[in-house]
């Protein structure tokens, strides 16, 4: 199984995670620019922050055989603060950097009028640098919050294709399937959404456009639920196939949009679908940037 | 401890275009000619133009190389022969070294552009920074650029901090750090420039005093720093 995980915040989780998610068949991931649980107080805070996602984390996960991209933004409950709003003058900067797939995570939090426009502004900032957008859904609220993030976002003049809401559910599915959107589902150790309720979704809706991701970050959360999610699926009745459309396909479909995804050299094997024992073996700790190998081969 | 700074004694007016192993801008123009794509290469001349042209260019161009020029390694196949050069460089390195040595600036100027696109760049444009130094007409002026790279540890900035503009300019104490760290870091010491001359009595005893740990942990020694020690020459 090989996998691709669109949503997640390593600069959150652990070497031991890499390490797990390396051995479940995860050989790229996007990590999304977000808030970090504590409230930044300075724009340099989130120069830093995006530094670190353009920086130190590839570096970190080139070590475990993983290719880290990122998307940029300032994030729905930061926009409510005026101390962060500069953070938007900031953006142009790094939406030209390469490993930049997306303009995310915007959208709603508290369907507040700050947060409004600041999910504009980014909209725009998305048009112009020929970038897809990940659309963060509110957790309160969500359908209500669904169907507006839908308005903004038709109103932006995007191309539809180019954008996926995320954190969908069972009641929010329905308000996105259709409108050329990608539909995004973050499986949780919790209620928000496990892997059997998502194999109900793909029963009824189908692979198309579908993301799913682990969301993994600084909460309660299991970045192996995007393995979790495959093999339920295949309890299902769902083909390997199936299941590499929606875990490595359709994010290098959807990102690949960017034009900025670096997945070519990667060790693309996967593991073996049903069997999470035959582990793959830990990559070379070499296996840094193509043509950056300066390490001595044995740490 | 030895005192002094062997790093500034020495430079001569015309090194400019040559960094140690010979190295010149044009050299490095034409291996990176071959392996650039037509539509590669067409990018690049625009850019060159562009920055030629425009100083305030490059702050759009520079973070656009890699998507543009593409990201392998410089050389067809690894050279063996040790040394600095242009081994372990990348294509995006070597284009975006070739646009700051076209930049129509100088003095402070050209100083701060090329603090600034290190400052705002991801960690392959930094790389470029580190690598492009010695090819610039700096001075000493951007050596808080390479203290910036030895502070992190992302062995890939790290490495390619370690190149004749340390060689040169960095003080003898902070060298020494470095390339301790490099052991540390696990970057093979073949990465640092001109590791054998500027070597000295106190590099030598850090080393071994770093080995004599690894054996008392019954750890392995890397050979590369027993090569060190045992090639040097007070």
């Amino acid at each position: 199984m090989r996998i691709f995980d669109p949503h997640i915040h390593m600069t959150s989780r652990t070497t031991d995670d890499y390490e797990a998610m390396y051995a479940a068949g995860v050989r790229a991931l996007v990590e999304p620019a977000f808030w970090l649980g504590q409230p930044r107080t300075s724009i340099g805070s989130f120069v830093d922050y995006f530094d670190g996602l353009l920086g130190w984390e590839p570096f970190r996960a080139a070590q475990f055989g993983i290719a880290h991209h990122c998307t940029i933004a300032l994030n729905p409950k930061e926009a409510n603060d005026p101390r962060c709003k500069p953070v938007l003058d900031l953006l142009p900067r790094y939406l030209v950097k390469d490993r930049v797939v997306a303009v995310g995570e915007i959208g709603f939090d508290s369907m507040t009028s700050d947060e409004e426009r600041a999910f504009a502004t980014q909209l725009a900032l998305a048009v112009e640098h020929d970038l897809p957008v990940l659309v963060h859904t509110p957790h309160r609220d969500k359908a209500a919050g669904t169907l507006r993030s839908l308005e903004i976002i038709g109103a932006s003049g995007i191309a539809p294709e180019r954008v996926v809401l995320d954190h969908l559910n069972e009641v929010t599915v329905g308000l996105v399937a259709g409108t050329g959107c990608w539909m995004g589902f973050s499986i949780y150790p919790d209620t928000k959404m496990d892997p059997d309720r998502m194999v109900r979704i793909l029963t009824e809706y189908g692979t198309e456009q579908m993301l799913v991701n682990s969301a993994a970050d600084w909460g309660r959360s299991d970045p192996l639920r995007t393995r979790a999610t495959g093999e339920a699926m295949l309890a299902a009745g769902f083909d390997a196939d199936d299941v590499e459309t929606l875990l490595w396909r359709n994010p290098v479909t959807f990102y690949g949009q960017s034009g900025r995804l670096e997945i070519d050299g990667l060790d693309a094997s996967g593991t073996a679908d049903s069997d999470s024992d035959t582990a793959a073996p830990a990559p070379a700790a070499d296996a840094l940037f193509a043509g950056n190998s300066v390490l001595r081969g044995v740490r | 401890m030895t005192t002094g700074n062997r790093a500034t004694d020495d430079r001569a007016a015309g090194e400019r275009a040559t960094v140690d192993g010979g190295l010149s801008v044009d050299e490095l123009a034409s291996t990176l000619a071959a392996r650039l794509t037509d539509a590669g290469h067409a990018w690049l001349t625009n850019a060159v133009n562009a920055v030629g042209g425009s100083a305030d260019a490059i702050d759009q161009l520079f973070p656009a190389v890699r998507r543009h020029c593409g990201h392998g390694p410089l050389l067809a196949s690894t050279s063996p022969a040790p040394g600095p050069g242009l081994r372990g460089w990348t294509v995006d390195e070597a284009a975006r070294v070739l646009l700051l040595t076209v930049l129509p600036i100088t003095g402070d100027t050209l100083v701060g552009t090329v603090a600034r696109l290190y400052e705002r760049g991801d960690a392959a444009e930094r790389r470029a920074v580190l690598r492009a130094l010695p090819l610039l007409d700096v001075g000493p002026d951007t050596v808080a650029i390479v203290r910036d790279a030895l502070r992190t540890n992302d062995a890939t900035l790290v490495a390619a901090a370690l190149g004749p503009y340390a060689a040169r300019h960095l003080d003898d104490a902070s060298w020494r750090q470095a390339v301790l760290k490099c052991v540390f870091l696990g970057v093979r010491l073949v990465e640092v420039a001109d590791l054998t001359r500027r070597a000295d009595e106190e590099l030598v005893r850090m080393l071994v005093a770093f080995a004599d740990e690894r054996i008392a942990a019954g750890r392995d020694v890397p050979p590369d720093v027993l090569d060190v020690v045992e090639s040097f020459q007070p």
